[in-house]
């Protein structure tokens, strides 16, 4: 298994193993269904990032003056609709989780391929009722639908959108199901739980929450199409309902949910923390463990973010300490990264630098996370720009950022090709700058009193909100320029080899791209997960270097082949 | 009961028995899934009558408790046949009748049961005015007796849908095991699945009865 071709045949190669249209619609192969999610995700993202564009556009001056009040309401909620939903819950586990899980296991492909294939067109589905609703006029209830809002005042396309996300958990929940017992029942003979590769953990601790969390996503959505429909008014407190029993509802899912974004981008990176340092991971347990807690904690803090709604003070009280408690394993994870980094032998190469850029958004978003979750500070910036700010430190800056790392990463294993390594490390000090610019300011103009969701505003803030809308062309420079080089880099690039990162994993032993069945015959694991060398006994090219390597490697074949 | 890697490549699974694990594993987290579902509306019930227990109670007292103890002993006795059918599966095509015959039975009473919801308690609640939208006015003044109500539509709605289903998927594994499409004990597993779905049906029901009809 070790000495795959450098560029494998046509025929084995996944992406070219079958070549008509319909062979990748109907496909239960998990590499092609991952890459079928991930044109998906390009898509919305555009959708999304033009959502964006408005809000930016809008708050460069202080009158509402590009679009009216409500105009603004229905950009704000397309983006979050979109972003949320239809990007950001299933950007890791449906492209990566899809096409590494059962690589890094040793299994063929999920446990359930038809099911997985059925989740892809039943989120297309849901995403054509909620394009369709925002096509049709759109809707201005916020990403939260919170009622009575959205149940009786709102006009609209409402129901069409909930519909639309109601059946995206269907999607998350196949996803969910398929990965858990794939973990269960497919790994490798000697692939133990604990040399199970970081992002197989978390990706285990995602799915639990997927499977135990949406569901109460979609009976809430549920009720609400109920009152919209039927005047069945179970928040509505003209009948004497509880607009808070929607929150509670809500944030039970949306709070874990939160997690359903971030815990795969913590698998993402330490992957490329210990490929990067060529290190093994310090702690191994911990992370893994602290996946599982991050999740198991994440169902009991959802009243943080109704602080400021009326639920009794004590609730309040035990909310704020079991925020706290969050906090814990997500440090382990930090410290466990920057304690694997130190004496690794570090090389600055694009997932890497996307990673150090991880950290550093992570753990800011992370400690103003932390700053919230008292209760005293939240009752003061809850609702302004500050709770922005933060989660999209932590959204945006962490989880999509990690998702761009895994793209640099896995780029030569999905495509078989290498792309320029300086335009790389260029677009993710783009990325990083950019979003630093558009983002830090609303932490500050959030402190000074600057409420989210507004489309006209006070003089005072504009100098942040200008820097803010500055940041936005560089950051989007910094996912745009990416689109380039690694599109060019399908035609042109250099074959990468099975391994050019030197890394370890049994996806790396098998050829890049892929062959249809993953690997070439049975496979055996008979070692600990990220097995690096203690002295680094290859004395080769440095990984930054891999393209040069596999230069070599393909003169040597070359070679090899002329004699015979 | 090993058998030869699947030639298309499309099994993941080198082992029967590990296929058949990793679909149990599969039904049991999708019923999971369903429980969640329920349990969001528990939640909600469990609300509405801490926050307004006098309401809460008159409204339940409008709910036929008769007709509701004879449905849950239509679906209990449907269960236990479910249970029976499933154990007899496994032992074979010997077994075949006595199988389908279970299942037909337990999908009978699941009709039944739908019958009496909507023939009987729905209608009584149409005329009564207690449907959102539909009939006269809502006859109940106490706080919170409209809200109990709603609440009670949406779940035992929702539960009906999933007798629906179950109904339709009981006769089905009925009919199948009758014309020998599905084949005993090879899908003795399918036959099981269909059970547990019922079960589960059953289950929700159980719970919702106390927490509907007995109130107060
Ligand atoms: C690790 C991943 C995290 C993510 C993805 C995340 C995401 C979010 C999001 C999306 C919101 C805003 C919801 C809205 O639209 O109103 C939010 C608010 C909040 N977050 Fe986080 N968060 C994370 C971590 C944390 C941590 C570790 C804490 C506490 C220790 C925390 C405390 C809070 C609080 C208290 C609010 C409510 C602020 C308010 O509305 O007043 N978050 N978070
Ligand atoms: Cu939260």
């Amino acid at each position: 298994m070790t000495d795959a071709p450098l560029a494998p045949p046509r025929s084995e190669n996944f992406l070219t193993a079958k070549e008509t249209i319909r062979s990748w619609f109907l496909t239960i192969d998990h590499k092609r269904i991952a890459l079928l999610y991930a044109a998906a995700l390009f898509v919305f993202f555009f959708i999304g990032a033009a959502g964006a564009a408005v809000i930016r556009i809008e708050m460069l001056t202080p009158q509402g003056d590009v679009v009216s009040a409500e105009g603004y309401n229905r950009a704000f909620t397309l983006h979050g609709v979109i972003m949320v939903w239809f990007f950001l819950v299933p950007l890791i586990p449906t492209t990566f989780g899809n096409f590494l899980l059962p690589l890094m296991l040793g299994a063929k492909d999920l446990a359930f391929p038809r099911l997985n294939l059925a989740s892809w067109y039943v989120f297309m589905i849901s995403g054509v009722f909620t394009l369709a609703a925002i096509w049709l006029g759109g809707l201005e209830t916020g990403w939260t639908f919170y009622t009575p809002l959205s149940a009786v005042y709102a006009d609209g396309w409402v129901t069409l959108a909930i519909l639309g996300v109601f059946i995206s958990g269907f999607s998350s929940i196949f996803t969910g199901i398929n990965f858990i017992v794939t973990t269960h029942t497919l790994r490798a003979p000697g692939m133990t739980w604990f040399r199970m590769p970081l992002f197989v953990w978390s990706l285990y601790a995602t799915s639990l929450v997927m499977v135990l969390a949406t569901p109460v996503l979609a009976i809430t959505l549920l009720l609400i199409l109920a009152e919209r429909a039927f005047g069945i008014g179970v928040f509505d407190p003209t009948l004497g309902g509880d607009p808070l029993l929607f929150q509670h509802l809500f944030w039970f899912y949306s709070h874990p949910a939160v997690y359903i974004m971030i815990l795969p981008a913590f698998g993402v990176i330490s992957e490329l923390v210990t490929a990067g340092a060529r290190n093994r991971v310090f702690g191994y347990k911990f992370i893994a463990f602290s996946s599982l807690a991050i999740a198991i904690l994440g169902f009991m803090v959802w009243g943080h973010h109704m602080f400021t709604t009326g639920q009794s003070m004590y609730a309040g009280i035990v909310f704020s300490f079991l925020s706290f408690l969050v906090a814990v394993p997500s440090a382990v994870k930090a410290y466990n990264w920057a304690a694997t980094l130190y004496k690794g032998r570090i090389t600055l190469n694009t997932p890497f630098l996307y990673a150090l850029g991880f950290i550093a958004l992570f753990v800011f978003g992370g400690l103003t996370g932390v700053i919230l979750a008292a209760l005293a500070v939240d009752l003061h910036v809850h609702d302004s720009y500050f709770v922005v700010a933060h989660f999209h430190y932590i959204m945006v800056g962490a989880a999509v950022t990690a998702f761009m790392g895994a793209v640099h990463f896995w780029w030569p294993k999905v495509t078989g090709r290498l792309y320029n390594e300086h335009l790389g490390r260029a677009s993710a000090i783009l990325l990083w700058i950019g979003f630093n610019l558009t983002f830090f300011p609303q932490f500050i103009m959030g402190y000074l009193g600057m409420p989210r969701r507004y489309h006209a505003y006070d003089p005072e803030f504009q100098v942040w909100h200008l820097l803010s809308s500055a940041g936005t062309p560089i950051l989007a420079m910094g996912y745009l320029l990416p689109v380039f080089y690694l599109g060019w880099s399908l035609y042109n690039g250099r074959p990468a080899g099975p391994n050019p990162w030197r890394a370890q994993g049994l996806e790396w032993t098998v050829s890049s791209p892929p062959p249809e069945h993953n690997f070439h015959g049975p496979v055996k694991v008979t070692r600990e997960a990220y097995d690096y060398p203690k002295e680094d006994a290859y004395k080769g090219p440095l990984p930054r270097d891999a393209w040069r390597e596999a230069e070599d490697d393909r003169e040597e074949g070359q070679a090899a082949e002329d004699r015979r | 009961m090993k058998t030869a890697p699947d030639p298309s490549g499309l099994d993941p699974y080198e082992d029967a028995e590990v296929r058949l694990t990793a679909q149990r594993m599969g039904m049991w987290l999708f019923l999971a899934t369903e429980a969640m579902i329920f349990a969001g509306l528990f939640l909600a019930i469990f609300v509405i009558r801490t926050l307004h227990p006098e309401g809460a109670t008159e409204a339940s007292g409008h709910l036929k408790t008769w007709v509701g103890t004879g449905n849950t002993a239509l679906l209990l006795v449907s269960s236990t046949l479910v249970a029976l059918g499933s154990v007899a599966a496994k032992e074979g095509a010997r077994r075949r009748a006595l199988v389908a015959a279970c299942f037909l039975g337990a999908a009978a009473l699941g009709a039944a049961f739908l019958a009496i919801k909507i023939g009987v308690e729905y209608r009584a609640e149409l005329h009564e005015g207690l449907i959102p939208g539909l009939g006269p006015a809502f006859p109940l003044q106490a706080d919170g007796a409209q809200l109990f109500f709603n609440a009670y539509f949406a779940a035992t709605g929702l539960h009906a849908i999933h007798v629906l289903i179950g109904v339709i998927a009981l006769a089905g594994a009925a009919v199948g095991v009758w014309r020998r499409w599905l084949k005993l004990p090879d899908n003795a597993p399918e036959v099981e699945f269909t059970g547990l779905y019922w079960h589960l049906v059953d289950v929700v029901w159980i719970f919702l009865f106390p927490v509907l009809y007995l109130v107060g």
